[in-house]
């Protein structure tokens, strides 16, 4: 009960900000909403139990990437509203007439999901290659952190490295690209 | 309704994935499209914490941190790229962003 | 019923309580330890020794007129104060004032990071500021400030790695516990953590020497210069309270939190007569007086040379640290 009075409330919430930030008039508000979308889904994954990525989601989006999209807003001070001069080859209403049959798209990949899930799990076709380890402490105290680090560390240490090594050629495309004199 | 089950989050996923394409596809400032692409990418993290969940698989939340990395770096090239276009063209209208080179 | 609900929200409402508390006298304690550095008295009228000054403070900054410039972003001027002092308070949730769990609002396994990453929630408080009152002097202001706390925050964050490479937990409970287990403060076993934590927390607390944001010299005030009354002094509680924090921080990682001087010397266990909230909180006052007291000494770095310390002196030898740690912890 209290689960799905939690989960409703965010997902009202979430989906509501989700449409306020592709609404909003003002780019600074829409990194407002987008900001208090990004705490809420942190929320929701506390509730998945997975409190490590929650807080990487805080440290990392809200608290870092909106904040550079908060810097690009206010130094692209714009004179002009950049909604004013519209392309006239634009029918802005077929966006919404795509993305309505993205949704029926994905909606109806996770239906045939779900059934082909149910029948997976009834033939004992799912098994965790990375199974949650066991871990006897208090009720507040869970190991997910280290657990998502020995998994990190071992499985998936390729994938960790190339993503370091991605995010070092990012840094140096960044400043060559918004530098004036190299 | 009162028992939550993968397939919620999936939908709450789905709605939101769609409010980031309708993002990308309506609005004109390209920040914003930036914007909403952070929210397609929000949309399956959702999907990918609550399978972890429910298959108690490890693997779901180590591609989100992926994820997350990712979006940093497209984040940072990408608002680098704004910066670039907007010192030359003192825009950030998409319509307005049609040539390739100048 | 009681131990989930109504416990917690009692120990909230205290600790909320005292924490706004504290500040006030903070602010009187500042006062006076800056003008006795300037062979001042500092506030005498309002009470016996001006100690009184620390309630009428407040209740002036409350019946101020509260002014919102014509020309700002109404929702956005008010939301700013909010969200800068929000974050502020939300960090004492997982502060242990002493072992047991009467002391704390809770221990969280990831306490460490959560205090890290709603810290770094603050920074959009003091921006959108700058950006809402539509004004020159604090947009600069705000900028200022948001490239200082992002650059230090860098700094900071790879310097508690180490420190939670040493222990191996986040809790901080569990950190405190690993003082008390090796009988050694973390400062005597990374003190050039501990240098680069507290000049960070400086910076990141927006105080002087590093006080660019607010340079009132330069930029009329910095990125409040439009606020007044109640909505100004929500900036200044988040200020006074963020010092807390770091001060809290710093005691916590590196000065055994609750735990009386040199745990492991016999010699010493009488100290153990004081409550562990009193020595946490003693440490903590100390700190504070250490920040008041750099405030009274140094003057104020410029920006450029601000930018070229954090990034160029701190993160570098914050990297060096952590490796040197990190070999370390491998050797032994």
């Amino acid at each position: 009960m209290a689960e799905a009075i939690v989960f409703w409330t965010l997902a009202v919430l979430i989906l509501g900000l989700g449409v306020m930030v592709i609404s909003a008039r003002s780019a600074v508000h829409s990194v407002l909403f987008l900001v208090v979308n990004f705490l809420l889904v942190a929320v929701l994954y506390v509730t998945l139990n997975a409190e490590f990525v929650a807080v990487i989601q805080v440290l990392v989006y809200a608290g870092g990437i909106v904040v550079l999209y908060l810097f690009v807003v206010m130094l692209v001070n714009l004179k002009k509203a950049p909604e004013r001069y519209a392309d006239p080859r634009r029918i802005a209403w077929t966006g919404t007439l795509l993305a309505g049959a993205v949704l029926a798209e994905v909606i109806a990949i996770v239906y045939a999901s779900v059934s082909s899930d149910e029948a997976g799990a009834a033939g004992g076709g799912f098994g965790a290659d990375t199974p949650f380890a066991e871990c006897g402490a208090g009720p507040l105290v869970s190991c997910n952190t280290e657990q998502l680090g020995w998994v990190l560390y071992t499985s998936y240490l390729i994938p960790f490295e190339l993503a370091s090594m991605l995010l070092l050629v990012a840094m140096v495309g960044a400043i060559v690209l918004a530098k004036r004199h190299l | 309704m009162l028992e939550i089950t993968p397939l919620h989050y999936s939908l709450l996923s789905a709605a939101l994935f769609m409010i980031g394409v309708i993002g990308v596809l309506v609005r004109r400032n390209v920040i914003i499209i930036f914007m909403s692409i952070e929210l397609i990418l929000n949309a399956v993290n959702i999907n990918l914490i609550a399978l972890s969940d429910r298959l108690q698989d490890l693997a779901g939340q180590v591609f989100v941190v992926f994820v997350i990395a990712v979006a940093a770096a497209e984040a940072a090239v990408g608002l680098g790229i704004i910066i670039a276009f907007y010192r030359n063209k003192e825009t950030v209208n998409i319509d307005e962003i049609q040539i390739m080179r100048w | 019923m009681l131990e989930t609900v109504v416990v917690p929200l009692l120990k909230i409402a205290v600790l909320l309580n005292a924490v706004l508390v504290a500040v006030t006298f903070l602010v009187l304690m500042e006062r006076k330890v800056i003008a006795w550095a300037q062979s001042r008295l500092g506030p005498m009228r309002v009470g016996p020794y001006g100690i009184l000054q620390a309630i009428a403070d407040p209740i002036k900054l409350i019946l101020k007129e509260d002014i919102t410039p014509a020309k700002a972003d109404k929702y956005v001027f008010t939301l700013a104060p909010i969200m800068s002092l929000v974050p502020a308070l939300v960090v004492f949730a997982v502060v242990p004032f002493g072992p047991d769990p009467l002391y704390y609002v809770s221990d969280i396994n990831v306490g460490l990071l959560f205090i890290i990453s709603v810290t770094s929630i603050g920074v959009y408080g003091i921006i959108l500021g700058g950006w809402a009152s539509n004004s020159k002097y604090p947009l600069l202001a705000s900028l200022r400030a948001s490239a200082q706390l992002i650059s230090y925050e860098i700094a900071v964050t790879m310097t508690l790695v180490s420190v939670i490479l040493t222990t191996g937990t986040l809790s901080l409970v569990g950190i405190v516990e690993a003082q008390r287990e090796g009988g050694l403060w973390f400062a005597f076993v990374q003190p050039v953590a501990l240098m680069l934590v507290f000049i960070g927390g400086l910076a990141e607390t927006n105080r002087a020497p590093f006080d660019l944001p607010e340079a009132e010299t330069e930029l009329t005030g910095g990125f409040h210069t439009e606020y007044s009354g109640m909505r100004f002094s929500l900036f200044f509680l988040a200020e006074y309270a963020n010092m807390i924090v770091i001060s809290a921080i710093v005691v916590i990682m590196f000065f055994g939190g609750w735990l009386a001087p040199f745990p492991n010397v016999p010699a010493l266990a009488f100290l153990g007569f004081l409550p562990p909230w009193v020595w946490f909180i003693g440490k903590i006052f100390l700190f504070l007086y250490v920040f008041i007291w750099i405030r009274a000494t140094l003057p104020r770095y410029r920006y450029d040379q601000l930018m070229g310390l954090g990034w160029k002196v701190l993160i570098p030898i914050a990297i060096g640290n952590l490796v040197v740690t990190g070999i370390l912890k491998v050797a032994f």
